[in-house]
């Protein structure tokens, strides 16, 4: 769609903006990348009353363009870098009418950058409430912009905001908000003079943030800083008189149009929730029965949704190998690539389940309750309160967690929150531990309740969040700090959850995850495909052959037979031969050449393991018959020993390893893509294989 | 008397800041000198502090309260 005027949104965090922007835009919605950066950028297209079309930009939610973290400083960027032609035409600009005062500050700095702009005043039905009255026509008049009163939330005052974008001047007509150039005179005009550039609040800006603008050449970064020296400028103290006087400008403001009675009614309700869900004792019980409750509601709700995935995906698997001609493109296909695909779409209800239980927790405000409940037990691990809501995410898949440490501004808090996030039990080790539990640990209760299985695998997840908390620990020690780390931070008056953002959360992160890990499942299952399908020389031929004997056709079945065929070529293709070259390295850990095949085939993806198990030991289809893979893994024995191959000590190890070890190429990738530094993920994989080896190592030999 | 050193339910009014980088932060968030702040609750492990300043609740940590100082 070709847009005839480009419209960004720029607000405050909790001001309603994603609500204004699903309302602007509906599904008509895409999520790529801001050019250089990985933080998402939202855009979609709405119909302005006039007939033209309006591309419309969510910017991240900031409290100033002077930015904190990562997605922060989007907005800075995106409004001043002319050269990508992202600037926008015009800016709306959300305010929430029941916090004016602090959410004027965003506004007067954008204002000063001399773009049209268009006021949103939302949540004015929340105002209006709570008293405060606002003289909206004095308020515009002064500002000098349109001002338009909406509910986000309620759906009003939207056609009207259409209306005003629609007649929005080209040339920026607001009124100054203070006198920028009284701040640093002498580097505003000379940054103006030699970069080509009128505005001199843009001038000011490059100089506080010309370090971190990718669209500056070196030479003109060199020239500020240069600059900077020259006429002692300090960031600092210039950002300090700058937003004093910001604000002198807001009082003044404020006191001649906004009327407000003594005390809120919004802000009691609020309070008396905080008392319950922020109670000394009765804080914590809350947290962690949500945090049972999402457990519970992962693992249950989505276990429907997730069969019938891979129901249609075995369906799907059928017909294709039924209407066309057997060969090896439907085996790429049905074994490759299919059944690469299945196992990531397997997850898109966990998925979906976290995110709407996290998105909800998120919109009501409760998630910066757990924060502040959390951040002084977080710090002393070297993480901090934000790393709760990761870490938590983990459980259902470190990736999707991983992205969310974005709002973490500090830089080693948000390092160790992604190193260590993989190491919570994530659901694609839950395959595995059942399968392992069920093999080795006997189905009783004791004590009367606690059945003895469920009692393993609550030790699994609970080992997942010590070692987490241990490694966060120890990298604290190792990490240098570059910047001092804090903690200032909203705590959002509690709101009833936007279902339709929830709703939209669930779909993109769910798409998002779908595309991001799926190209890389996709191509490493068909490289496990060539491996498992293909050996060296004419191996495969001789197998053919030696089974076409008429020893072998006269006394086994033909099903016994395709069996002992695929699971000999196995150990002779060139999977098998990998797994017979680092058995010396895993029989320490209890492993034989078998499980080294389904340990490098699910390097790709954990949950591949329960698939490979299946075909190393000849059972016809994959982890939907997990009984016979069960039964068959029991009565295996090892042919030099005739001792059973999955002993206690050999079935705990294995879990260990798949505790402690990285073998997830998705989580590889995104932690370069959120880091930038291809020596973050290699640490990680280094890290969690030695822990993984020797944990493995010790439980073997313990046990044995 | 700094911020940290107030209870639960006391007001103050800055000041002014011990350190300047954190006061460029706090003053984005609304805590500017001649600003009333009053204590609403205490983190169950007693840090961090939630205050209520510029009609909207903000949470910060007793060591960066510590750097506000009350008239």
């Amino acid at each position: 769609m070709k847009a005839d005027i480009r419209v960004a949104l720029v607000g405050n965090p909790n001001t309603g903006k994603s609500t204004l922007f699903n309302i602007l835009t509906g599904l008509n919605q895409k999520i790529g990348n801001f050019p250089g950066v990985t933080v998402d950028k939202k855009t979609g297209f709405c119909q302005l009353p006039d007939g033209r079309t309006a591309e419309i930009i969510d910017l991240p939610g900031t409290y100033s363009i002077y930015p904190k973290s990562k997605d922060e400083s989007v907005v800075f960027s995106v409004l001043a870098d002319k050269a990508k032609g992202l600037t926008p035409d015009l800016i709306v600009v959300i305010l929430d009418a029941s916090n004016l005062k602090r959410n004027l500050l965003l506004y007067t700095q954008i204002a000063d950058l001399k773009i049209p702009i268009v006021v949103a005043l939302n949540m004015i039905d929340v105002s209006e409430k709570a008293g405060i009255d606002i003289d909206i026509n004095l308020f515009a008049k002064k500002l000098g912009v349109q001002v338009v009163p909406i509910s986000a939330r309620k759906i009003k005052g939207i056609d009207q905001l259409k209306n005003a974008i629609a007649h929005t001047n080209k040339i920026a007509l607001q009124q100054d908000t203070i006198d920028v150039e009284v701040i640093a005179p002498q580097i505003i005009a000379q940054i103006k003079d030699d970069l080509k550039i009128d505005n001199s609040y843009l001038a000011l800006q490059l100089a506080h943030q010309h370090e971190t603008l990718s669209y500056l050449s070196t030479e003109q970064s060199d020239r500020i800083e240069k600059l900077e020296h020259e006429f002692s400028f300090h960031s600092q103290k210039s950002q300090a008189a700058e937003t004093i006087a910001r604000y002198n400008f807001i009082n003044d403001l404020l006191y001649d149009t906004v009327k407000k009675p003594e005390t809120a009614h919004d802000e009691t309700v609020s309070n008396k929730i905080d008392k319950i869900l922020t109670h000394k004792m009765f804080g914590f019980v809350i947290f962690f029965a949500i945090l049972m409750f999402i457990f519970q509601a992962i693992f249950s709700w989505s276990a429907y949704p997730m069969s019938l995935i891979e129901d249609l995906f075995i369906w799907l698997q059928k017909v294709i190998s039924n209407i066309l001609p057997a060969g090896p493109l439907v085996s790429l296909i049905v074994d490759g690539v299919l059944a690469g695909l299945s196992g990531v779409m397997v997850f898109i209800p966990q998925i979906a389940i976290l995110f709407a239980l996290i998105s909800i927790l998120e919109d009501t405000g409760y998630m910066s309750r757990v924060t502040f409940m959390m951040d002084k037990v977080m710090r002393k691990v070297g993480l901090n309160g934000k790393s709760v809501v990761p870490l938590i995410g983990g459980f259902a898949c470190a990736v999707p967690s991983i992205m969310s440490t974005r709002n973490i501004e500090n830089w080693k808090d948000r390092m160790i929150t992604i190193m260590v996030t993989p190491l919570v039990a994530c659901s694609a080790r839950l395959p595995i531990y059942t399968l392992m539990i069920a093999l080795v640990v006997p189905n009783r209760n004791v004590w009367w309740i606690f059945n003895l299985q469920g009692l393993a695998l609550t030790a699994m997840y609970l080992l997942s969040i010590v070692s987490a908390v241990t490694v966060a620990f120890v990298m604290k020690f190792i990490l240098k700090a570059r910047e001092r780390g804090y903690f200032i931070m909203e705590l959002p008056v509690y709101r009833m959850p936007r279902w339709k953002n929830v709703g939209f959360t669930m779909y993109d992160r769910s798409k998002t995850f779908v595309l991001q890990a799926g190209k890389v499942i996709i191509a490493v299952s068909v490289i496990l495909w060539v491996l498992k399908s293909y050996g060296p020389g004419d191996t495969f031929a001789k197998i053919d052959q030696k089974y076409h004997q008429p020893q072998y056709v006269k006394t086994m079945t033909l099903d016994s037979l395709t069996k002992v065929i695929a699971s000999e070529k196995l150990e002779s293709s060139y999977a098998g031969v990998f797994g017979h070259v680092i058995e010396p390295v895993i029989k320490p850990l209890g492993f034989d050449w078998k499980i080294g095949i389904a340990l490098i085939s699910s390097f790709a993806a954990r949950e591949v393991f329960v698939g490979t198990m299946a075909t190393i030991y000849s059972v016809e289809g994959d982890a939907d018959k997990m009984q016979s893979v069960q039964e068959k893994m029991h009565e295996a024995t090892n042919p030099n020993t005739g001792q059973p191959v999955f002993t206690l000590a050999v079935a705990f190890s294995l879990m260990m390893f798949y505790a402690f070890a990285m073998q997830c190429a998705s989580t590889v990738a995104v932690v370069y893509r959120e880091t930038k530094n291809w020596r973050w993920p290699a640490v990680q994989f280094a890290y969690m294989t030695a822990l993984a080896y020797t944990a493995s190592f010790i439980v073997y030999h313990w046990l044995k | 008397m700094t911020l940290s050193q107030l209870e639960v339910g006391e007001i103050g009014i800055v000041k002014e800041f011990t350190d300047l980088e954190m006061s460029v932060k706090l003053m984005e968030m609304g805590c500017l000198p001649g600003e009333e702040i009053r204590i609403s609750r205490i983190a169950p492990l007693g840090d961090p502090i939630a205050i209520h300043v510029s009609g909207y609740q903000l949470s910060l940590r007793k060591f960066e309260a510590s750097t506000i100082v009350l008239q």
